[in-house]
Formats: C-alpha cells, sequence, structure tokens
C-alpha cells in the first residue's frame, strides 16, 4: 500500500474562549488533523494535547475533556436522538439526575425538543447535525471539535449553528469559555464565528492569524473600489491608473452600457498607500464630470486570500 | 473496560430496534424445530432426551450466528459511528467486550427460548435433565466462539457481507476439524500429534463432550479462552487501523 503523507508538521495552540476556524481546501488535512486530535486516528509522528492531556498516552482523560462532532455528524440511524443521547451520557459516565439535566440542557439547546422521539435515520440534515452537536456539549467539554458543523445546512440553520458556537465560546467570560477549533471551508464561516484562522494546504500550516490579519494579506487589502456612472468614451481605467500609487485597475461589474454605473477597483502599490488613495479618486471623478455612486475602501476578499494561499 | 456496560444496553436495545430481532428468532426457533423433528427423528427415537436437538446446533449456528456477528464493526465503521464511539472515554476493548456481550446476550435470548422443547419432553417421559443443562451451556458456549470470530472478522471490513462469509468459512473450518470422515481421512497420513492437535481446535468435539452431559474444565476453558483471545484479536484489528 502507497503511504499517503496527509498532515505534515502543523503545529497551533488554542486558548479558552477562541473559536479557531481550521481552513483549507477539501483534501487538505483538516479531517485527519482532527481525528488526530480527539484520539480516533494516531500520528506517526507528534503529539496532540488536550487540556493538559496527552491524547496517545492518556487518551481517556483527554477525551473527557473533549466535545467532538465528526464530518457528517454520524448517529445511530436506528436511534432515537433521546436514546442516543442517553447512551452518549452513559458512556461518559454520567448517572441519574446529572445525567438527566445534561440531556435537558443540550436537547434545549439545540432546539430538539420536537424530535426527540423519532429515529436518527428520519431526520432532516438540520436536525441530524443538531443530535450531533448536542451529543458533542452535552458534558460541557472545555475544547470542543467540529468537523464542517454547517456543511449542508440551510442559510437559517447555518445562523442558529453560528450563534450558539458564539455562545459557546463566551460561556463564563473568556477563562472559563470553551475552546473550539471548526473545520470549514465556507469563508463567510471565518468573518461570522472565528476569532482566529488556522490555515492549511497539502497537508502544511500556511496560516495562523486572526481574520483581519489574514484579510490584510488579501492583494484588495485597502483597494478602493468605486461606482460610477461615465458618459460614453470615458477613459476610466486610463485615468485611474495615472493616480499616483496606482498598482492596476480592475473592474468589477462590466456592464458597457451607456449612463450604466460600473465599478472600478483602483489596487494600491503598497496597502499604506489605500488610505491616500480614496480622496484622489474623489477628486478626478469630480474633475472628470462623473456621478459617483458609491466609493468604499475594501477590507480585502477572504476567498482571493484563500486561493493564493492554498494553490500552487 | 470502562464503558462497556452503555456499549452493551445500546447494543442490546438496537437488535430490537430493527426487525433483526424478530426474524432472527423466529427463524432460529422454526430451524430448530424443523432439524428436531424432521431430521433429527426426535419422536422417532423413543428416547427422553435432546440430543437430536443438540446435534444440529453446530449447523444451525454456522449460518445464523454470523449474521449476527456480521453487523458488529462493519456497520460502524459504514455508517461513520465508529469514530463517535471511539472518541468517546471508553476503552477500545470495553467497547468491543459490550458489543460481543450484547450479541452473546441476544443469542442467548433464542436459546432460552427454545424451553418449550425442555418442557416437552419432560412431559412425555424423565430426560437426564442434567444433561440436559449441560447440553445448553455447550451450545450458547459455541455460540460465543462463533460470535467471537465473527468479531474479528467483523472488524477487518467494512462490507457486512464479506464479514458474513469469512466468518462462515472460519467457523466450517473449525467445526469440520472434528468431523468423523475429515478425522479419519487426515489419521492416515499425519502425525498422532498433528491429528490431536486438530481435533483438539474443533468446535464439535469439545460441544459434542459437553452436550453428552460432560462438563469438562478444559473444553470450558477452551471455548472461553477462544472467545478472548478473538475480542483481544478485535481490539488490535481496529486499533492497527487508527494509524
Amino acid at each position: 500500500m502507497r503511504e499517503i503523507v496527509a498532515v505534515d508538521g502543523v503545529t497551533f495552540s488554542v486558548q479558552p474562549g477562541e473559536v479557531v476556524g481550521f481552513l483549507g481546501p477539501n483534501g487538505a488535512g483538516k479531517s485527519t488533523t482532527m481525528k488526530m486530535i480527539t484520539g480516533f486516528l494516531s500520528p506517526t509522528s507528534g503529539s496532540a494535547k488536550v487540556a493538559g492531556f496527552d491524547v496517545q498516552t492518556q487518551t481517556r482523560e483527554a477525551q473527557r475533556e473533549l466535545g467532538y462532532l465528526p464530518e457528517g455528524a454520524p448517529a445511530y440511524p436506528d436511534m432515537t436522538p433521546e436514546s442516543f443521547l442517553a447512551f452518549c451520557a452513559d458512556a461518559r459516565g454520567m448517572k441519574g439526575e446529572a445525567k438527566k439535566k445534561a440531556i435537558e440542557k443540550a436537547v434545549s439547546r439545540t432546539n430538539l425538543q420536537g424530535v426527540l422521539r423519532q429515529s436518527v435515520e428520519t431526520l432532516s440534515k438540520g436536525f441530524k447535525r443538531r443530535v450531533g452537536l448536542a451529543q458533542a456539549i452535552m458534558h460541557e467539554p472545555r475544547v470542543l471539535i467540529m468537523d464542517e458543523p454547517t456543511d449542508g445546512l440551510d442559510p437559517n440553520q447555518k445562523h442558529e449553528v453560528r450563534a450558539l458556537i458564539r455562545e459557546m465560546a463566551r460561556e463564563g467570560g473568556s477563562e472559563k469559555g470553551k475552546a473550539i477549533v471548526l473545520s470549514t471551508h465556507i469563508l463567510e464561516e471565518v468573518d461570522a464565528v472565528c476569532s482566529r484562522v488556522v490555515m492549511i494546504a497539502k497537508g502544511k500550516l500556511v496560516a495562523d492569524c486572526s481574520p483581519a490579519e489574514l484579510l490584510a494579506k488579501s492583494r484588495y487589502h485597502n483597494a478602493v473600489t468605486v461606482t460610477v456612472r461615465t458618459p460614453a468614451g470615458a477613459r476610466v481605467r486610463e485615468d485611474l491608473m495615472g493616480l499616483a500609487g496606482v498598482k492596476n485597475v480592475e473592474i468589477a461589474e462590466d456592464q458597457t452600457r451607456e449612463g450604466a454605473a460600473t465599478s472600478w477597483t483602483a489596487v494600491p502599490h503598497e496597502a499604506d498607500l489605500g488610505a491616500a488613495l480614496a480622496p484622489k479618486i474623489l477628486e478626478l471623478c469630480k474633475q472628470r464630470g462623473w456621478n459617483v455612486d458609491a466609493i468604499r475602501m475594501e477590507t480585502g476578499r477572504l476567498d482571493d486570500v484563500f486561493r493564493e494561499m492554498t494553490v500552487g | 473496560m470502562a464503558g462497556w456496560n452503555a456499549v452493551f444496553k445500546r447494543e442490546f436495545a438496537g437488535y430490537f430496534a430493527t426487525p433483526v430481532a424478530l426474524v432472527f428468532i423466529v427463524i432460529f426457533l422454526v430451524l430448530a424445530g424443523v432439524f428436531t423433528f424432521e431430521l433429527g427423528g426426535f419422536f422417532n427415537r423413543g428416547q427422553a432426551d435432546l440430543r437430536p436437538f443438540f446435534d444440529f446446533h453446530p449447523w444451525l449456528y454456522l449460518f445464523l450466528v454470523p449474521a449476527v456477528a456480521m453487523r458488529l464493526w462493519a456497520e460502524e465503521r459504514r455508517t461513520g459511528t465508529m469514530e463517535l464511539l471511539l472518541t468517546l472515554p471508553i476503552a477500545p476493548f470495553g467497547a468491543v467486550l459490550g458489543k460481543f456481550l450484547a450479541a452473546w446476550a441476544f443469542v442467548g435470548l433464542a436459546l432460552a427460548l427454545t424451553f418449550p422443547i425442555w418442557w416437552s419432553v419432560n412431559f412425555l417421559g424423565e430426560p437426564d435433565n442434567g444433561a440436559i443443562f449441560s447440553g445448553y451451556v455447550g451450545s450458547l458456549l459455541m455460540a460465543g466462539g462463533f460470535l467471537a470470530i465473527g468479531s474479528v472478522m467483523s472488524a477487518c471490513t467494512k462490507s457486512q457481507v464479506v464479514a458474513f462469509i469469512l466468518t462462515i468459512v472460519v467457523c466450517l473450518v473449525l467445526l469440520l476439524a472434528g468431523l468423523g470422515p475429515v478425522v479419519n481421512f487426515i489419521k492416515g497420513w499425519m502425525p498422532a500429534g498433528v491429528v490431536d492437535a486438530i481435533t483438539g481446535l474443533s468446535f464439535l468435539t469439545r460441544f459434542e463432550n459437553i452436550s453428552r452431559g460432560v462438563i469438562e474444565l478444559r473444553d470450558v476453558l477452551y471455548f472461553v479462552s477462544l472467545m478472548g483471545v478473538s475480542l483481544v484479536v478485535t481490539t488490535w484489528v481496529l486499533e492497527s487501523k487508527r494509524h
């Protein structure tokens, strides 16, 4: 059998209260890394510590502190959410009143009340995912690992799951909050919930920073986009290029119809030049008599950074 | 071994959440009846014992027990629940043991439901109830042996069909090793020591000893250690797939 190096030398740490977005293209090794953190797979070398416990040598201790939502939220199809959660509680050694309370809390947080006695195989994707989440959070783990928690959910369900994640990270102040790692390839998720981003590509770490820092890596960071209505024959590109500090100009919405608004993005040579660029562009438009519909500074485009960092 | 009881509870209840339990128990009881009365000539023999009943158990188990065992781990792997199960704070051996014991208890339940035949034979005559008890013990032990082998095979693959066939083949070899014609065949050209070793491995020889009413420690030990070793091997197979 051929050996496949799925993950190679990826190192990062997560503090309580942090929500780390684990980014990377499909097949980058996100799931494999998560499987190693949770003790399902053993790494050839290296180690993972969960709440101070080494996953390989103190597996049981580490797993007690861990909540894990595997990819696709697997659950026993013949069981009902009620019996499934009871099984997970039993397996975690919960008993009596504590078990009942833990199940009740997890059920109410994930809004499972309506489907408790329906078998898992008959549940919709959204409910199935919530069953998986309930299982992962019921024992109040200090570390929560979620593999694509919102994949395949509709926008409302995504919103709910994200709200729940944010709430869990904050709980009990930043000191006592959970350390959360979620993998995703949906970039809007990073903006929506993550306080930090760890990006891997082809099994290697390519970024570990805040979402803002990641955005700053975009070539569109501090670029200026202006939407103007120009008369026929206006040489917008050339004029914008003529401004000092402009590296290149891209047209975002290519509408050639006369009088229609077109959006142009002027990318500065260096990000710090961007702030000075906006007044100059406004000045230019005034001179030429173009009607400015909108002007804004770009913070950067995540999908652009993502592509740049993970391709090639 | 922590957590084995949670797994046991879930698994045992799992049999009854699907038609598996009903189908298995009904087929087991019907076949046990057919074998005993039709093929075994229960009435014609004119003897008040359950020999024709127990004599067919190895062959009945050969097909029915692998059907129970095949899903033990193959199913977990296919549905992805294995990842969930093995990341719960349960020792892998605990999970293996819990699943095995649940399957064994389930087959044991099916076996217990054959009690009307015991009741009939007591109604018709005066059988040696000690021998019958011993037969049940032997039958249960043998079912455990089949199941434990099935557990290993199920851990090896995610295909239930492959697990089923492999289990049947291995169990068949273990059964045949003690069958008269096979023993006579190898007796001719193999040293006595090897013949003894092969027949010693056989389910059939052991089971026949016990079902005739002789519960010997070494026969019991044979089945118990077969189960123990198989469960350790199951755990080992599961662990080896985590690297």
